[in-house]
């Protein structure tokens, strides 16, 4: 180690101001601070010792928490891929295979476009690279579709960093979730892409006969026009080549076809569960979202008018991103309500109008994207409000 | 009756070094030093001595060109032997070498059952001769209070709940007399009460559990719970136009020697702490000594970081410096001016932290004592993580808010959301847990500044 740390040492004078390539200071500083923790100390006055934790590990804290998402993606894109085309008699290795094929070069193209503009930014605009983008480039390839074109993720990327953030002056400073605003923008920019049957990788196999590419959501808004109980169409979809992928139990699990991380609750709890041992992300606002969504389920069922309303509300819980959403999006702390009474109505806005959006609007059947997205814009007003009310209780307080 | 209040947020950082109960007395260091930046809301301070000069303990060394009845004495009998100024000219500190034995300017005496007939002037004009007065500190802001001012209230914290911090029941032992003098004398300069609020859980010194005539009141809870700012939000909080006055027990002690036998008595117990002294404990001495006869001799290792007062709040001042004013607390931390390969996310129990994120381990086991170092465990970065300030201030203050208000020199945003109930040692813990390394206390003391010059 000493080796490397000399080698850094050598070359940090010409980093520095003076140096012959001080405009590229932050670019060193990433990648020497990356290597070892810095040898600053604290100041003559003030705190004169601080905690351990930095921003570094904290955004490592959250990859991790997304690690079993990744992984159980990786299984279920390979796993769906070979239901899909019929062929039982896949290995383990084989499904990890494909999913390995699909998902990493995703992966790679989200984390190689992203940090490149990062790196640019942080010498342009002369502030260092904030170690944001590490979760960032891990939640983009997670939301989506399994076989995306490549170039796509990258437009994408690129123009949620830019546009998203960099715009408004860099980590910190975003007013959306940069994840999502990828996501939004392939959304709308190239909807083809991204809905009807593209939640199953099939390459250049051929589906099996009576294969359907219709997610849960879809099957839930058709019913309003049939008005055939959605449970049983959910029951019995798959019949013949994919048996009971749409139960409760398995879209609980998430052994279904999706986004390559939103597919199970399951692992989405245990991220949650990681997140919120270690203090990362706010479980007022995990909970508040489940709370909202289920919520809003509930009063559905009670004025139900058609086949959708009529749902069981904990469905709303399992279908669809909801989870992963109110795990790895709505936590985003720059970008959710910032108070700790605001995080509460937050969340439950997010849940409550993510089942809203999902079923009384029929051109986008998963709402948990615009509900999050919605809410962010509002999370100042949320806080607003909370600021203002300490504020109030200040004012009363002097008058008494 | 007082008030018994539970806090709960919070954070004690439990580190190793803590003084013994068990008091020194040892040959006194040569030179004492009083420094005007130790106080805040001086102006101009003035010398009025010239190096040469002979002081006795209580003679004047210095006074503000705004604010010229207060006086700061010398704590100490000897000579003036420096003057040392800084950046244009500012008055930094003035040293005195020591007598061997401490003379003292005599003030008026007075006995117990005269000074029940004292009035306000009377006790003001010889606190402020005496050189007493600069321990009355003034909120809002953090300054020494104005001397024709009549607080709402007086309060003084009975304990201190900071890493390293010492036992103010070997600190004050046997001071009983002086303390209750000292409080007799302060409630006649309020129009309120005189609080003293001291810990639920632990013995409580007969100091103060006997003190007559005033509020006795109870907290439990971590740090910062000892931190006088946020018992006062407790108790009976600061509202815009509230004057408020604070006094370490130390400061009482020293108005009932002043008022009892007639000197200005600097004399303390001065707790020696922290990982890197090899007996940690209690030394007799003077207000502003000179730390070298108390480290030398006594560390593990030779590089380390003298700290007037204690890590969270303290000041560095090298291992020839002196103890600041208001101080009667020493800590030694190892520098941490070492890189550490990959220390980002090397999992460690041994470090510190408020947080449990991935690595972090010292929450398993909070009751035991670590070592902590200098190191800022990170880089200054943009604020990220929300929702962690609000856990260690147990206060309802929303401190990232006012923080970022102060950013935005938005004086009436500030006072809207309360700085006039804070001053740096009330958030000192949101600057150690901060993710992002911002220096809050810097902050929030330019906050202070632009409201009160405002």
């Amino acid at each position: 180690m000493k080796f490397l740390r000399n080698q850094l040492d050598k070359v940090k004078h010409s980093f520095e101001k003076g140096g012959k390539l001080e405009k590229y200071y932050y670019a060193y500083e990433a990648l020497d601070t990356f290597m070892f923790a810095p040898n600053t100390t604290n100041d003559v006055k003030g705190s004169q010792i601080r905690d351990a934790v930095d921003l570094k590990r904290l955004m490592m804290t959250v990859i991790i928490a997304m690690v079993p998402c990744l992984l159980f993606g990786i299984y279920n894109v390979g796993h769906q891929h070979f239901l899909a085309i019929g062929q039982t008699s896949a290995t383990l290795g084989e499904k990890i295979g494909i999913g390995l094929w699909q998902v990493l070069p995703i992966v790679v193209v989200s984390y190689g476009v992203g940090l490149g503009i990062e790196f640019v930014f942080s010498i342009l605009r002369k502030h260092p690279v904030n170690e944001g983008f590490l979760v960032t480039g891990m939640l983009i390839p997670l939301v989506m579709p399994p076989d995306i074109p490549l170039w796509q993720v990258g437009v994408a990327t690129a123009f949620a960093v830019i546009i998203g953030k960099e715009a408004f002056g860099g980590t910190g400073m975003n007013v959306v979730n940069v994840a999502l605003t990828a996501r939004a923008f392939l959304y709308f920019a190239y909807p083809t892409d991204i809905s009807g049957g593209v939640w199953t990788y099939l390459g250049d196999a051929q589906a099996i006969a009576g294969y359907s590419g219709a997610t849960p959501l879809a099957i839930a808004g058709d019913a309003v026009s049939t008005g055939e109980n959605v449970v049983a169409s959910l029951n019995t979809f798959g019949t013949g080549w994919n048996e009971g992928v749409f139960t409760l139990q398995n879209l609980f699990i998430g052994l279904r076809p999706g986004s390559v991380g939103e597919t199970s609750t399951l692992m989405c709890l245990i991220g949650a569960l990681i997140l919120i041992i270690t203090g990362t992300g706010s479980w007022k606002i995990i909970v508040s979202v489940f709370g909202g969504a289920y919520a809003m389920g509930l009063l559905l069922n009670l004025v139900g008018s058609n086949a959708y309303t009529q749902m069981p509300a904990h469905y709303h819980l399992i279908i669809g991103g909801l989870a992963f959403g109110a795990v790895f999006m709505a936590t985003d702390p720059v970008t959710a309500a910032q108070t700790e009474t605001g995080k509460w109505v937050y969340g439950f806005l997010i849940g409550l109008f993510t089942v809203l959006i999902r079923v009384f609007n029929p051109a986008y059947p998963e709402g948990i994207m615009l509900a999050i997205l919605l809410m962010n814009v509002f999370a100042p007003l949320i806080d607003y409000f909370v600021v203002s009310a300490n504020k109030k209780r200040r004012l009363q307080r002097a008058t008494v | 009756m007082g008030k018994f209040i539970r806090l709960k947020k919070g954070f004690t950082i439990n580190l190793k070094g803590k003084a013994a109960p068990k008091v020194v007395e040892t040959d006194q260091p040569e030179t004492f030093v009083i420094k005007p930046t130790d106080f805040y809301g001086l102006y101009m301070p003035k010398p009025m001595v010239e190096v040469g000069d002979t002081v006795k303990a209580g003679s004047p060394l210095f006074h503000d060109k705004k604010h010229d009845t207060i006086l700061f004495t010398a704590p100490v009998s000897g000579e003036v032997v420096e003057i040392k100024r800084g950046e244009k000219r500012k008055l930094l500190e003035i040293k005195i070498l020591a007598d061997k034995k401490v003379e003292f300017e005599s003030f008026k005496k007075h006995s117990v059952s005269d000074i029940n007939n004292l009035a306000a002037p009377e006790i003001k004009d010889q606190l402020l001769k005496a050189g007493v007065w600069p321990t009355l500190v003034q909120r809002p802001f953090g300054v020494i209070a104005d001397p024709a001012a009549t607080p709402k209230a007086i309060h003084i914290s009975a304990f201190d709940t900071h890493p390293l911090a010492p036992d103010y029941s070997v600190l004050f032992k046997g001071q009983d007399q002086y303390f209750q003098v000292g409080v007799d004398i302060l409630k006649k300069l309020t129009s309120g009460t005189v609080h003293v609020n001291t810990h639920a859980t632990s013995e409580i010194s007969t100091v103060f559990s006997q003190a007559k005539g005033v509020e006795l009141n109870k907290f439990s809870g971590p740090h910062p719970a000892g931190c006088v700012g946020v018992q006062i939000h407790h108790i009976d909080p600061i509202n815009k136009g509230d004057v408020v006055w604070t006094i370490s027990p130390l400061g009482v002690i020293q108005i009932g020697k002043l008022f009892l036998n007639g000197v200005y008595d600097t004399s303390r117990l001065l707790a020696v702490t922290g990982s890197e002294v090899k007996n940690p404990q209690y030394y007799k001495t003077y207000t502003g000594a000179s730390v070298k006869k108390f480290i030398e001799g006594n560390l593990n290792q030779e590089h380390v970081r003298v700290i007037s007062g204690n890590p969270l709040t303290g000041t560095s001042i090298g291992k020839d410096g002196h103890v600041g004013f208001f101080d009667h607390h020493l800590s030694v931390l190892p520098e941490g001016d070492y890189y550490e390969f990959l220390g980002w996310i090397t999992p460690s129990a041994k470090k510190i932290s408020f947080h449990r994120a991935l690595g972090l381990l010292s929450f398993l086991s909070p009751n035991k004592e670590r070592v902590a170092d200098t190191n800022t465990h990170g880089e200054p970065r943009a604020f990220v993580q929300t929702g962690v300030f609000e856990q260690v201030t147990p206060m309802d203050v929303l401190p990232t808010h006012l923080l970022k208000s102060i950013l935005a020199e938005d004086i009436d945003e500030m006072e809207a959301l309360g700085i006039y109930e804070v001053i740096e040692e009330d958030l000192a813990l949101c600057e150690f847990v901060d993710v992002s390394k911002h220096k809050v206390q810097e902050i929030l003391r330019e906050g202070l500044e632009l409201v009160q010059n405002s």
